[in-house]
C-alpha cells in the first residue's frame, strides 16, 4: 500500500488492533439482571458494548480491555468480572 | 440507543488508550454530541497518540493533528477557510490541560479574543499524562508527579490550579463551562451547547487517569464523581462571562477523594499530613463559596 | 506596461492576484508594508480573503496551515525573528504537504538585535521541506509567487514555498515593475484544487503520527518531491516566459560566464551589484562572470556544477554563516564541485545590513584569484 501523502488515513484502520488481547480480566453480563438503562453502553471507553436483539448488553470481546468500568456503573449489578482464561 | 450506536462509530474501537482511560470515553461523549458534521483539531497528547497510530485512526470524522501548541490557531485558519468557503462543518478542537493551560495559552488566548466560531474542548486529566504523568498547570495542589514529586521537603505540587475558565471568560468567550465524565449526559448537552453558541467557546471536562493518578482501571467514573462530591471539581457554566449554573452536592471530605489515589498517597503515609489535607479541603471550600455549591439542609433538592 | 513603485507593494499586488483564500500574518520589520498593503485590499474589497490578524507568527502559519488543509489558498509573509518562531510549524507544514506561499523579506537573526538584511532567516530554514527561491528584483520578487503557487499546488509536489526578496534592499525600494492584469494571473494560475482536505462529507485523519515502521519513508518521499519540483519549476518557468515574456525556466542563472576564469556564486539582490562589478572588471580584461541560484531549495547542485565547469575559480558570496562551518552555500556549492578541480572560495559577507560596493565585489575576486577565501570579507578589524 502506497504512503498516504502527508500521514493522513481515512477512518476504518483502528479496528485492526484488536485489543481484547490486552485484558486480564473480562466482564460476564447477566441478560437476566439488566433493565436496558444502556450506562454500560454510554461510558464504555472502547464503545465496545453492543446491545442485543433483546434490548439487552453484551461487550464485544475482541476489543474489551476489561477495564471493568461497565461494572461499577450497573445500577444492578449485573455484570461481573472474571479471570481471563487463556 | 441510537445515538450511542452513532458515537461508538464515530470514534472506534481498536485505539490504544489505557483501559478505564476517561480522555477515551471523553472523545466518545463529545463525538455523540457533534455528530459527522464536525472538523475537529487535536493537540499532541495523549488522546492524538492513542488514537492516530498511521494508518490506523480511530477517528470516523475529518480530524487534523499540527502540534502541541497550536489546535488554537489551526482552528483559527480551518474556521476562516470554512467561511470563505460557505461550509457547515462546526470546527472542535479536543486538547489535553497541558497543550491548554500551558504551551498553547498563547495560541488559545489570540483565537478567543479575535472571536473564531469554535469550539475548545479541554480534556482535563491534570498532568501530562503522555510523557509519563508531569506536572502541568492544571495539576491540583498537592499532587504528586514525576516532576512535582512528593518527598522529605516536598508535599507534592506546591501550585493551586489555574483558572482556565475564568481567564477565557475573561476573554469575552459567550460560553464556557466545566464538565465531568462523570455527568455523560451533561457534557454531550453542554457540548451541544457550546457548538451551537456563535463565537469561542470553552469546555473543560474532568477525565480521571488511572495511571497518572493510581486507582484500579474500574474507578475512573467513581473518581470523578468523588471530585465533583468533594467540591475539587465543579460543574458549571459561565454565559457572558456570569456563572449561572453550577451543579449542587452534599459536599464530601476531601480526604475520601485523596485517600484512594496514588497522587496523594504521601498525605496519609508514612506520616498524616493534615496541614495539607486542611488546605485542600480549603480549595473545596471556596470553590462551595464561590459556586454556592452547598445544598443546605433546609434545601430538599436543588 | 512598467509602474514604479515598492518592492513590498508589488508583491502585494501579485499575492491580490493569486487570489488566496485565507491570509494569515504577524507584522515585522521589514516584511510590514507587504501584510499592511494586503490588509488595505482586504478592507477595500479587493480582495475576496479572511485575513487573520494573529498575535504572533507562530499562530500565523499555524492558521495557514490549517486553512490550507480546509481547503483553501494560503498566504503568509514574515521575515528573521518571526521565522524562527514559526521553526516548528514550518517542518510541521511541510510534513504534511501543505502548499503554502509565503514571502520572506530577508533579515539577519538576532543576538544582536538587527532589523537589516542578510539571508540568515531562510537559510537557516533549509533542511524543513520548504522549496525556497531568491529574488534578485522586485519584478522577479513579484513573478516568484505566481510561479512557487503553480509548483506548490502540483499535486505530484505539494510542497510549501519561501519566496525570498532581501529586505529594505528590495522590500523598500522603488523600481520599475509590470504588473499582470488579474486576468493574465488567471490564466497563468488556475484555481486552487486541494489534493485531499478537511471534509465531513470524505473524513480524513492528517497529521497522524508515524512508528519506526513509516517514519522514514515519509521523510523520503518528501525529499523526493522536493526533487521533483525542479522539473515543476523548469516549466512553471518556461510557460510564465511564454505568457508574460520573463523567462524563469533556469535554477541558476549565468551571467557573462561563458568565457570566464573566476565566477562568483551568489543569490537575491547583491546579484545585480555583482554584475555592475562585473561589467566594470570586464572593461578591464579580466574574465569574471556570475552565477546566480535562483532556487536554494531543492539545491541545484548538478546544474551548478554543469554552469562552472569551465571556469577556475569560484567565489561564494554568503550572506549567511553556519556558525562553526563557514557559509552555508559556500559549503554546499563545494559539494556540488567536489572531484571538478575548480578551487571554491566562500565569503562571508554583508550580514547584518552591511553594505556591498562594486569595489567589495572586485576586492573578493581579488581574494579568490590569489587563493584566499573561507573567511569574513569586509569586517572592521578596529573594533574587535
Amino acid at each position: 500500500m502506497a504512503l498516504r501523502v502527508g500521514c493522513a488515513a481515512p477512518p476504518g484502520k483502528a479496528l485492526e488492533n484488536k485489543t481484547g488481547a490486552w485484558r486480564v480480566f473480562k466482564p460476564v453480563f447477566e441478560p437476566e439482571k439488566c433493565t436496558k438503562c444502556g450506562m454500560c453502553a454510554m461510558v464504555c471507553p472502547e464503545g465496545c458494548v453492543h446491545e442485543t436483539e433483546e434490548g439487552t448488553f453484551e461487550p464485544d470481546l475482541d476489543y474489551c480491555k476489561g477495564c471493568g468500568i461497565c461494572v461499577e456503573i450497573c445500577p444492578k449489578k449485573g455484570i461481573r468480572m472474571e479471570k481471563e482464561e487463556k | 440507543m441510537a445515538e450511542v450506536e452513532e458515537g461508538c462509530e464515530l470514534f472506534s474501537a481498536g485505539h490504544r488508550a489505557c483501559g478505564g482511560c476517561g480522555p477515551a470515553l471523553a472523545a466518545r461523549l463529545l463525538l455523540k454530541a457533534t455528530g459527522k458534521n464536525v472538523i475537529l483539531v487535536a493537540s499532541t497528547g495523549c488522546m492524538e497518540v492513542f488514537s492516530t497510530p498511521y494508518p490506523e485512526t480511530a477517528w470516523g470524522v475529518p480530524w487534523i493533528h499540527s502540534l502541541f501548541e497550536n489546535a488554537a490557531a489551526v482552528a483559527s485558519g480551518i474556521e476562516a477557510s470554512l467561511k470563505r468557503q460557505g461550509r457547515s462543518e462546526k470546527v472542535v478542537c479536543v486538547c489535553g490541560d497541558g497543550a491548554t493551560f500551558d504551551i498553547g495559552v498563547l495560541c488559545i488566548s489570540g483565537a478567543f479574543e479575535r472571536g473564531h466560531d469554535i469550539t475548545y474542548i479541554c480534556y482535563d486529566n491534570e498532568a501530562y499524562m503522555n510523557t509519563g504523568i508531569q506536572r502541568s498547570a492544571a495539576t491540583p495542589y498537592g499532587a504528586s508527579t514525576t516532576t512535582s514529586p512528593a518527598g522529605a521537603c516536598s508535599l507534592g505540587n506546591p501550585h493551586p490550579k489555574k483558572d482556565m475558565p475564568g481567564i477565557l471568560a475573561a476573554h469575552g468567550a459567550p460560553y464556557v463551562a466545566t464538565a465531568s465524565i462523570a455527568y455523560p449526559n451533561d457534557f454531550v448537552q453542554k457540548v451541544e451547547r457550546a457548538i451551537n453558541t456563535p463565537g469561542p467557546c470553552y469546555i473543560q471536562v474532568h477525565t480521571p487517569c488511572c495511571t497518572g493518578w493510581g486507582f484500579e482501571s474500574g474507578e475512573t467514573l467513581a473518581m470523578a464523581k468523588l471530585a465533583i462530591e468533594t467540591g475539587l471539581w465543579v460543574n458549571y457554566e459561565m454565559v457572558n462571562g456570569q456563572v449561572q449554573k453550577a451543579k449542587k452536592v452534599r459536599r464530601k471530605p476531601v480526604e475520601e477523594y485523596l485517600a484512594k489515589q496514588k497522587r496523594f498517597r504521601h498525605l496519609f503515609k508514612p506520616a498524616r499530613r493534615d496541614d495539607v489535607i486542611a488546605n485542600i479541603q480549603a480549595v473545596a471550600d471556596a470553590n462551595a463559596e464561590r459556586f454556592s455549591i452547598d445544598i443546605k439542609p433546609k434545601e430538599s433538592s436543588e | 506596461m512598467l509602474e514604479f513603485m515598492e518592492g513590498s507593494h508589488a508583491v502585494a499586488e501579485i499575492v491580490k492576484r493569486c487570489r488566496p483564500q485565507v491570509i494569515a500574518a504577524y507584522p515585522i520589520t521589514p516584511q510590514t508594508h507587504i501584510v499592511e498593503d494586503l490588509a488595505q485590499m482586504v478592507a477595500n474589497c479587493e480582495i475576496d480573503a479572511e485575513y487573520i490578524t494573529v498575535e504572533s507568527e507562530f499562530s500565523a502559519l499555524s492558521a495557514c496551515l490549517g486553512a490550507s488543509a480546509a481547503g483553501s489558498r494560503v498566504y503568509s509573509a514574515t521575515t528573521s525573528q518571526g521565522l524562527a518562531l514559526m521553526f516548528e510549524v514550518c517542518f510541521n507544514a511541510a510534513g504534511m504537504r501543505q502548499p503554502i506561499v509565503m514571502t520572506i523579506a530577508n533579515r539577519s537573526l538576532g543576538a544582536p538585535l538587527s532589523i537589516w538584511n542578510d539571508q540568515q532567516d531562510s537559510i537557516s530554514l533549509r533542511d524543513s521541506g520548504w522549496l525556497q527561491y531568491y529574488a534578485e528584483d522586485n519584478q522577479e520578487a513579484a513573478d516568484l509567487h505566481m510561479i512557487a503557487y503553480r509548483v506548490c499546488e502540483d499535486h505530484d509536489i505539494l510542497l510549501p514555498a519561501f519566496v525570498c526578496f532581501d529586505g529594505f534592499i528590495l522590500t523598500h525600494t522603488y523600481e520599475p515593475v509590470a504588473l499582470p492584469s488579474q486576468e493574465e494571473v488567471d490564466a497563468y494560475l488556475p484555481a486552487f484544487t486541494p489534493y485531499q482536505r478537511l471534509d465531513a462529507e470524505a473524513p480524513l485523519s492528517m497529521g497522524m503520527y508515524a512508528t519506526p515502521e513509516y517514519y522514514m519513508e515519509f521523510r523520503y518521499e518528501i525529499d523526493r518531491a522536493m526533487h521533483r519540483s525542479k522539473q515543476a519549476f523548469i516549466k512553471a518557468g518556461r510557460e510564465f516566459g511564454e505568457q508574460f515574456g520573463r523567462d524563469y525556466s533556469a535554477l541558476v542563472e549565468g551571467y557573462r560566464l561563458e568565457d570566464a576564469d573566476t565566477a562568483l556564486v551568489a543569490m537575491g539582490s547583491i546579484c545585480g551589484t555583482v554584475k555592475d562589478a562585473i561589467d566594470e572588471m570586464r572593461e578591464h580584461g579580466r574574465k569574471v562572470g556570475l552565477l546566480k541560484i535562483r532556487t536554494y531549495r531543492p539545491f541545484p547542485a548538478q546544474e551548478i556544477a554543469d554552469a562552472l565547469k569551465g571556469v577556475s575559480t569560484v567565489a561564494v558570496l554568503d550572506k549567511n554563516i553556519s556558525l562553526g562551518n563557514g557559509g552555508a552555500v559556500g559549503t554546499e556549492v563545494k559539494s556540488a564541485l567536489y572531484g571538478s578541480g575548480v578551487a571554491v572560495y566562500d565569503y562571508i559577507i554583508a550580514l547584518g545590513g552591511r553594505d556591498v560596493r562594486k569595489r567589495d565585489i572586485a576586492a573578493v575576486v581579488d581574494l579568490a584569484e590569489k587563493g584566499k577565501g573561507d573567511m569574513f570579507y569586509g569586517l572592521r578589524t578596529e573594533v574587535l
